[in-house]
């Protein structure tokens, strides 16, 4: 063990019952020169159901993998209900599903099941959790023999297997089609109203709408918001208003809520919070121009921008 | 989809109580020996390569086999081999092929340590080992003159899994320490030289001075030598216990290192 990683403080994991499920403070990790995580705090109280919200490679798994013990903080610490996660007891109330599956392709269902739950104190029987998730049918197959789909709901089925007062979900459905998400979702929701911690990453914004109360919003290895869904969502959905112009290319950055401005040519292409105040205050400022498009911007072209902005404010 | 509400005190998880270690250890051991056996050429294959060996090398050499000694050293120095390549193929490539899968990862965020993985990994690679045993027991049994008391039989085959532990131990920390490609390639550089220099193949005490007396610092000759002692109840030569040991705790200590170091060969 490190010196960083103070070792774990035996009480406090039973007295308060709103004591943090999670607790980050200052976690820095990197790997080799590159920096996964720059100082991210945060912690998770029971009940709460959190979104980790960011592009690919934001530091989302790298987080998740702090809080579950599989690596270790550079500097700064985790706690786990209280102690070091890496201790194998801290982890007994808790259940993750991995971004990748990789279940071993020659057990049957069944027998993953039993061999995950075959770790915990009190797991849940194998015929409730395979009924939860629609999985019955499926008892006797080999893994290697399930469909994508198949294979992803059973691992989010695992991560409940020992019946965990948190549950650490890596991008979920990544790959399920709209009703296989539903369900699974579904499914969540339910575990979560029995009483059960949660904290799902996505980048997909619609699954972090559909799940989270609270939102974590991650880019670059630090946290760029936390907040309610609803603030979150208003900060993040933004619009791409594109046009040709002659117009000097400064005029145009400070239109209203401009956080991004892209130049091919006389075609510019501009990311905004407001676009309705963008294309009035275009209007009306006389400036000429021609083709304007205004669409959605996808929640990466949000993330950059919020990134953009934090990082020209610092 | 049926989504019962279970009535449960959430309260339960008070006082986290950890499932027994010998439970977790069984558990392991039971899934590593059905993924396992569900490949069966794996286990087929490891199973036969001593014992073609013997029956080519050994059987057709009347003088060896006429004699009960003779064909001990090398019913013993065969066995220790086969014991040593089980162990150091199944911890060496097994686990470096098993942590370049995701599952690996996820298992490590069980409430389970380092250790009943590693002990039931144990456990399965000697019920392999044994099961690799039993064919080539029978044609010594059949075709030589080696002839061990019920006792000193039983005292071997318990002396040959100790004696693979090292090997073991060496094959935790390659599987660890490499990728599976990797593991392949250093796994065979470091079985076969070895198994030559601790005459496993061809009897030491046929060895020139020198490699003789370099032989007996190795873990392979200590291992077969305290294997044939105890088939044949004769004396082992003195630090041949000391050897093994100390390289068995060499092993354990690099074996350990690694698995702790090892956060799994994938991230972000």
């Amino acid at each position: 063990m490190t010196s960083t990683t103070t070792t774990s403080t035996t009480a406090s994991t039973t007295t308060a019952t709103d004591a943090p499920v999670v607790t980050v403070e200052h976690a820095h990790r990197m790997f080799g020169d590159v920096v996964a995580l720059d100082d991210v705090s945060l912690s998770v109280h029971p009940g709460e159901i959190v979104g980790l919200l960011g592009p690919n490679g934001a530091g989302k798994s790298t987080l998740l993998s702090l809080i579950n013990g599989q690596r270790k903080p550079t500097s700064g610490t985790v706690r786990l209900f209280g102690q070091d996660p890496r201790t194998p007891a801290a982890r007994i109330g808790l259940g993750i599903t991995p971004q990748e599956t990789g279940l071993p392709a020659s057990l049957k269902v069944g027998e993953v099941v039993d061999f995950i739950s075959g770790h915990y104190p009190d797991p849940m029987p194998r015929a409730e959790l395979l009924a939860r998730f629609d999985l019955t049918d499926l008892d006797n197959r080999q893994t290697g023999g399930l469909s994508g789909g198949q294979k992803r709901r059973l691992a989010v089925a695992l991560s409940l297997a020992g019946r965990p007062r948190l549950v650490l979900l890596d991008e979920p459905t990544t790959g399920l089609d709209v009703e296989g998400r539903r369900a699974l979702w579904t499914a969540l929701r339910d575990y979560h109203a029995e009483g059960a911690t949660v904290i799902v990453t996505s980048h997909y914004l619609e699954e972090i709408e559909a799940l989270a109360e609270r939102v974590v919003v991650i880019g670059g290895g630090t946290i760029l918001a936390d907040d309610t869904l609803h603030a979150v969502i208003s900060r993040v959905q933004s619009h791409r208003v594109t046009f040709r112009s002659g117009t000097d290319r400064d005029q145009l950055a400070r239109l209203p809520g401009v956080t991004a401005l892209e130049a091919d040519g006389d075609r510019y292409s501009l990311l905004t919070g407001d676009s309705d105040a963008l294309v009035r205050a275009l209007v009306t400022g006389g400036a000429a121009f021609s083709g304007l498009e205004v669409r959605g911007a996808s929640l990466e072209e949000a993330f950059l921008s919020l990134t953009d902005t934090t990082t020209e404010a610092a | 989809m049926t989504t019962q509400t279970i009535d449960r005190t959430r309260t339960a998880a008070t006082g986290p109580r950890s499932v027994s270690f010998l439970r977790l250890t069984l558990l392991h051991a039971k899934y590593n020996i059905l993924e396992s056996i569900r490949i069966p050429i794996a286990v087929i294959g490891n199973l036969m390569f001593p014992t073609l060996a013997m029956f080519f090398f050994v059987v057709p050499q009347s003088s060896v086999t006429s004699d009960p000694v003779w064909s001990m050293i090398s019913v013993g120095g065969l066995a220790m081999f086969s014991v040593m390549s089980t162990f150091l193929f199944t911890f060496g490539v097994g686990v470096a092929e098993d942590r370049a899968l995701p599952f690996d990862p996820y298992l490590r965020t069980m409430p389970a340590g380092a250790a009943p993985r590693m002990v039931g990994r144990i456990v399965s690679a000697c019920a392999f080992a044994l099961v690799a045993l039993v064919p080539l027991g029978l044609v010594a049994g059949i075709f030589t003159a080696a002839a061990p008391t019920p006792g000193q039989l039983l005292l071997g085959v318990v002396t040959l899994l100790a004696a693979g532990i090292p090997f073991l131990m060496l094959g935790l920390f390659i599987g660890y320490s490499l990728s599976s490609k990797a593991a392949i390639a250093v796994v065979q550089v470091v079985l076969f030289p070895l198994a030559f220099a601790g005459g496993l193949f061809m009897p030491a005490e046929m060895f020139p001075s020198w490699l003789e007396r370099l032989s007996t610092f190795l873990p392979s000759r200590a291992g077969r030598d305290l294997v044939i002692g105890a088939f044949t109840g004769t004396d082992v030569y003195a630090h041949a216990l000391p050897v093994l040991l100390a390289w068995g705790v060499t092993f354990t200590a690099l074996a350990v290192w690694a698995y702790r170091r090892d956060e799994g060969r994938r991230f972000r």
